[in-house]
């Protein structure tokens, strides 16, 4: 009797998050992929079978060789970014875990420090942005800075509008998304095997680099995916802190969204499903996160 | 500690039925207020531009009618209306978006018969003329080709004036660039000084492609680079040589950014950030009002003008379709019209407006005649000192140099796609 109903109990336990998951993400996704293929005018969708949102998407890539079409060159722009916001997220939020999980002993100071790690997200996104001009600007704090001491002659153009802008922006909203997973990986490495590596007379180095990376590893994939899946579907950050001038993935979905363009924004919309779903398949090969977990 | 709690249980009670008891009254009371008079609600789709506390409380106060806004920007205003017909009443909108929203056949068009003051309408919507019957350019979606109906039920412009009106005008005006005489320090006359290497860094456009476009139109003209037919219905191969143009500036560093809203553009102007760019008129004013120097610039080569109107949504009919008469004549009888007279922009009925304003406000505002008092704003605060003339001058001055108009080309698609690869480049 028991295990007749066991799989049905199974299926009811699961059944809510399917349903949620069925309708709110499997359903609208399977309408983007359909209408990708459809046909439009300047005001309306036309339910025909058209490849005509992917091949405009890919329009001069073989015509353009060997230059860049303007597809790959956003999506280059867009992966550049992408990996150097992955890349300081991961030195930034590792660091500021390890310091929590190690080095920070009483449990409610590592609380403490934790939710003050969520203070960029007590703003809204828009504030957070417009807060880097006076900062960064011409006549920013900054520039002002170094004028007064002497450093430049004149006020550097690139700190504010530029890709140096995005990333800094994008760095600071999203290093929390690092801190978290990590944080919660280090802190369930059993303080023995440090132990048992110090006594084995291994450097501090050589201790971090074989234990707490490796059990860290987890925790790393999972604030990489979250980071790389933000970056690459961004397009108001990149679009505000680089003055609108620097070409996103999302970004082409907006403007052909705002010209009505519905299709041709869908099928932009699943190249860059596919793009960070790649990216994501190559990281979760890295670590069975299912195993770790 | 127990105490702290049973006072936390009791409060809670408490709140609860405070709560149960408001809701209770408030339906007993509201009943009959309901039956007596059905409460004329509207809910209003728009820019930012027309709509104002101001103006929702003047008109509940005057015809009874609850203004209810929907604030978007341009685009996401085109876009609710062709997905989502039936989620507002009244539409407030520019022209060019009409071709695109009177095809998809989710707005009605308004009777002009029913317009009390149609016939005092500015000839700028009607004829594309002056009161003083000088020709206005028509290039880009200029109101008048777009201003009527074959019929209710149709989805087709009317080439003759018909009793079926797209939009019943409200608002326009003739845009230009904004510039900081104090950083620029030398007269600007041309729209060709938004490319002129000299504001490496500090120049600036609109993030709208269709509009953005039009604005490098000009500059393009203006350096006798190419002359266009319809600066607001470009060909592909004149899409091609802008778009070169702009792709050149853009990679040699002349644009410090792309804004899209009203703040943006303030903020850049304000700081210092740019010296000359795309701008809206109260957008200067704003800058102006913070204490720094800004100049709406007039130039040689004329204004790019744009205009906007109601209409109302497919669902709207019976009563809701009686009150967004009621209202759009409320708006047009006056005092609305001096409201927008005193930011900066015109009102379409110029008599009701004017009857509505101070003789020195309206000597000031659309005579370009010297402030002969202190000049305030809609909302009080001080805009110009008495002695102060507007940028540009009247309002002939400056809608008779109108040059083209906000529009969308016929070859639209191209042009977006265009865009992508600009911003790309």
């Amino acid at each position: 009797m028991k295990s007749r109903l066991a799989p049905l109990v199974a299926w009811l336990q699961a059944g809510p998050m399917m349903l949620v998951f069925t309708l709110f993400f499997l359903l609208p996704l399977a309408f983007v992929v359909v209408v990708s293929f459809w046909d439009y005018n300047e005001y309306e969708m036309i339910p025909t079978f058209t490849t005509r949102g992917y091949a405009d998407t890919f329009e001069g890539c073989l015509a353009n060789l060997p230059g860049l079409c303007t597809i790959l060159k956003t999506y280059l722009e867009t992966l550049k970014l992408c990996f150097l916001v992955w890349l300081l997220t991961l030195l930034i939020g590792f660091t500021v875990a390890y310091f929590l999980a190690f080095h920070v002993h009483s449990k409610t100071w590592q609380i403490v420090l934790s939710l003050l790690c969520t203070i960029p997200f007590w703003t809204s996104n828009v504030i957070r942005m417009i807060a880097w001009i006076p900062l960064l600007g011409r006549n920013g704090l900054v520039n002002r800075g170094l004028l007064g001491l002497g450093a430049i002659d004149a006020p550097l153009e690139w700190l504010l509008f530029s890709e140096f802008a995005v990333v800094l922006a994008l760095v600071h909203l999203f290093t929390f998304f690092m801190v978290v997973p990590i944080f919660n990986s280090m802190i369930r490495i059993d303080r023995r095997l440090v132990e048992a590596a110090y006594d084995a007379g291994s450097t501090g180095w050589q201790t971090l680099w074989n234990v707490i990376i490796p059990l860290a590893k987890p925790g790393i994939v999972i604030g990489s995916i979250f980071v790389i899946t933000i970056v690459m579907g961004d397009f108001i950050t990149i679009g505000v802190m680089g003055g609108q001038q620097i070409a996103s993935a999302g970004k082409i979905i907006e403007v052909r969204l705002n010209a009505l363009q519905f299709p041709a924004a869908a099928a932009n919309a699943v190249i860059l499903l596919g793009v960070t779903f790649l990216i994501i398949t190559a990281l979760a090969r890295l670590v069975d996160i299912r195993k770790e977990l | 500690m127990k105490a702290v709690k049973l006072n936390r249980r009791a409060l809670l009670k408490s709140g609860a039925g405070i709560a149960g008891l408001a809701a209770g009254s408030g339906a007993i009371t509201g009943f009959p207020y309901i039956m007596a008079q059905e409460p004329k609600v509207l809910r209003y789709l728009g820019t930012a531009v027309n709509e104002g506390d101001d103006i929702s409380k003047k008109c509940l106060a005057d015809t009874g009618i609850k203004i209810e806004y929907i604030t978007a920007t341009t685009d996401d205003v085109t876009k609710r209306v062709v997905t989502q017909p039936n989620s507002f009443d009244v539409l407030d909108t520019e022209y060019f978006s009409l071709k695109k929203l009177v095809p998809s056949g989710n707005v009605l068009p308004l009777n002009a018969r029913k317009i009390k003051e149609f016939n005092n309408i500015t000839p700028v919507f009607t004829k594309g003329e002056l009161p003083n019957g000088k020709k206005i350019g028509n290039q880009g979606t200029a109101p008048w080709k777009v201003m009527y109906l074959d019929g209710e039920k149709s989805t087709k412009f009317a080439t003759k004036p018909t009793d079926f009106v797209t939009l019943i005008p409200t608002v326009y005006n003739a845009d230009t660039l904004g510039i900081r005489p104090d950083l620029i320090k030398r007269p600007i006359t041309s729209w060709a000084e938004l490319l002129n290497k000299e504001f490496k860094g500090k120049a600036a456009i609109l993030n709208i492609p269709s509009i953005g476009i039009m604005d490098a139109a000009m500059v393009v003209e203006a350096t006798g680079q190419h002359k266009y037919a319809d600066k607001g219905n470009m060909t592909r191969a004149e899409i091609d040589l802008t778009m070169k143009i702009m792709t050149e500036a853009k990679k040699a560093g002349q644009f410090r950014a792309f804004w899209k809203d009203f703040n943006e553009s303030v903020n850049l102007m304000a700081s210092g950030e740019t010296v000359i760019q795309s701008m809206w008129s109260p957008a200067v004013t704003k800058v102006r009002s913070m204490g720094v120097p800004c100049v709406f610039q007039p130039l040689k080569e004329g204004y790019r003008s744009w205009a906007s109107g109601f209409c109302v949504s497919k669902a709207v009919s019976g009563k809701k379709l009686e009150w967004a008469y009621e209202f759009v004549n409320w708006f047009l009888s006056g005092w609305a019209g001096a409201y927008l007279n005193r930011q900066g922009y015109y009102s379409a009925v110029l008599s009701t407006a004017k009857a509505n304003m101070a003789p020195y406000e309206w000597a000031y505002w659309m005579e370009g005649k010297p402030a002969t008092q202190d000049i305030k704003g809609p909302d009080g605060g001080l805009l110009e000192k008495a002695g102060a003339t507007r940028d540009g001058g009247s309002y002939d001055d400056r809608m008779g140099n109108v040059a083209c108009w906000n529009a969308v080309m016929d070859e639209n698609d191209y042009m977006v796609r265009k865009w992508n690869e600009f911003i790309a480049a």
